[in-house]
């Protein structure tokens, strides 16, 4: 009865970040790298506090900065995915283009490119904090990827159950937001889930505009006492923390999602 | 809705279906090649064919799932193939049943039942919960009012998609190879509940090689073949005494 399932799953091409419920080589990795990491963060400090608890003393704020930086760009890189992906599919033929050029150009140009761009740009017009420039290049970038998930989910969705809709009287548009939308969201929740730890690690090059993420705090003190190694010994250590963190954490939704009958 | 009303004015004449010269293409492959026929309010008719013969293109056309290359299509009074129609108020009044029964695998039978009704309709929640209860009792499915479509067997599930469609109260109704997909054992279960329909005077156009539902609901058989309608008749006639060379030697195939 395959034609009648309505989840179906689809390729993503970056890494294995997130380990399948039966991947035990995966999995075991997963909690040699989490845990290794959680202990030497603790038992570095320990052993020797002088730097190292300096350090981390040091960086919350930068952490801090780094979720924020994140999650604002998750967010809006979400809405941008979203209306992208539905472009991508539209009969419009000038809304099709226009998404389809925005794709191509954004994944064309390295990240990195677009974060100087986009606030040297800016900044010929408008005068905007380098926290907003790093949030709308990170957000414009990652919604390029996003409406590209976007569009394979919504696409994924088999062509019957939007005819059985429109059989039943609804519009396009109702179709779309009661029908496809809430089935696609269950299928691109993985994918999303990496797109989401990819930014997570991609944050760390807003530090090139002077943004104080954690990238950044852990140069400004390794500037200061000479003491590079310690230094990014621990930013490297954070950062693997936290995405493992969160892939574990996307893993699990995943699976919570996963079944139509235990998530109503 | 004046400028695409039938030009026979007799209320009591106008039939549920009718369809004008219908031509369909897809690309180089023509799938309708001037079909003609009507369906009368009560009436139920089988729709029998090879396959690539258009007869689900056909059906599909009725709803306007398929767009026609030319050729017009009337459901009652309302053209289908109008230029200005609202299409979404016809299909208000045509369900449509699938052979992959198309459920919404995100809900349970019951909201599967309510969706279109509430949102399309604005009917009250109170209105369509009622109704839908009334629907999975007719279907006998009471007991899965909360069940996932993935939790329901195929022709449970196939039971559902048509109290789906009859929770719109149509005036007519689709159907679209109901039971093709479904194993043999289940086949019957979704067969009764079509024939209770018939039985209660539901105007039905139905795509399937079901030949126990034809000589006990169908009023009429239409045979197609390669885009046209080569024979229609009752049941008996087109089973036992087929006039044409084509219906003879496609029968001898599936009896």
């Amino acid at each position: 009865m395959a034609a009648v399932d309505g989840r179906r799953g689809i390729e993503v091409s970056d890494g294995a970040l997130i380990p399948a419920r039966d991947d035990k080589a995966g999995f075991s990795a997963w909690r040699i790298s989490f845990f290794g990491a959680i202990g030497l963060l603790i038992a570095l400090p320990l052993i020797s506090p002088k730097p190292f608890w300096d350090i981390l003393r040091f960086i919350p704020d930068g952490v801090l900065r780094t979720f924020q930086v994140t999650v604002f760009s998750i967010v809006f890189a979400l809405i941008i995915g979203l209306f992208t992906g539905l472009a991508r599919i539209s009969r419009i033929m000038v809304l099709n283009r226009i998404a389809t050029v925005y794709v191509e150009v954004v994944r064309g140009i390295p990240l990195l490119v677009q974060l100087y761009y986009i606030y040297y740009a800016l900044g010929n017009f408008v005068q905007v904090p380098r926290l907003t420039a790093a949030i709308i290049a990170m957000s414009i970038c990652y919604g390029a990827y996003l409406g590209e998930i976007f569009r394979a989910g919504i696409q994924a969705i088999p062509k019957g159950q939007m005819e059985a809709a429109l059989a039943l009287g609804m519009s396009r548009t109702q179709a779309l937001s009661r029908v496809i939308l809430p089935q696609t969201f269950r299928i691109i929740l993985p994918p999303v889930g990496n797109e989401f730890i990819a930014l997570l690690k991609d944050s760390s090059l807003v530090s090139i505009l002077a943004v104080a993420d954690l990238l950044r705090r852990g140069r400004e003190y390794a500037a200061r006492t000479f003491e590079y190694f310690e230094a990014y010994t621990i930013v490297a250590l954070v950062y693997l923390v936290l995405t493992l963190f969160f892939s574990k954490l996307v893993a699990i939704m995943e699976e919570r999602l996963g079944s139509h009958h235990r998530s109503g | 809705m004046a400028a695409n009303q039938v030009p026979d004015t007799a209320a009591a004449a106008v039939p549920r279906i009718r369809v004008e010269d219908a031509h369909k293409r897809f690309g180089d492959v023509v799938a309708l090649r001037g079909v003609s026929l009507e369906v009368q309010a009560g009436e139920v008719v089988l729709v029998i064919g090879p396959s690539g013969s258009g007869k689900s293109t056909m059906l599909r056309s009725v709803n306007r799932l398929e767009t026609l290359t030319s050729g017009r299509i009337w459901v009652d009074r309302q053209e289908v193939t109008g230029r200005h129609t609202d299409i979404r108020l016809i299909r208000e009044e045509v369900g449509m049943v699938f052979q992959a029964f198309n459920l919404f695998p995100h809900l349970t039978a019951a909201q599967n039942l309510v969706l279109a009704p509430s949102i399309v309709k604005h009917e009250t929640k109170d209105r369509t919960q009622a109704r839908a209860e009334q629907l999975l009792a007719r279907v006998g499915l009471s007991d899965k009012a909360d069940a996932y479509p993935e939790q329901l067997s195929g022709g449970q599930q196939q039971r559902v998609a048509i109290a789906r469609a009859l929770a719109m109260s149509p005036k007519v109704m689709l159907f679209d190879e109901p039971t093709s997909a479904l194993d043999p054992e289940m086949i019957k279960e979704v067969l009764d509940v079509m024939l209770d329909l018939a039985k209660e005077g539901m105007t039905m156009m139905v795509v399937s090689h079901e030949m126990g539902f034809a000589r006990a609901a169908a009023d009429r058989v239409i045979f197609m073949d390669e885009g046209e309608i080569v024979e229609t008749g009752p049941p008996s006639q087109i089973f036992e005494s087929p006039t044409h060379e084509r219906t003879k030697r496609f029968l001898e195939h599936i009896l």
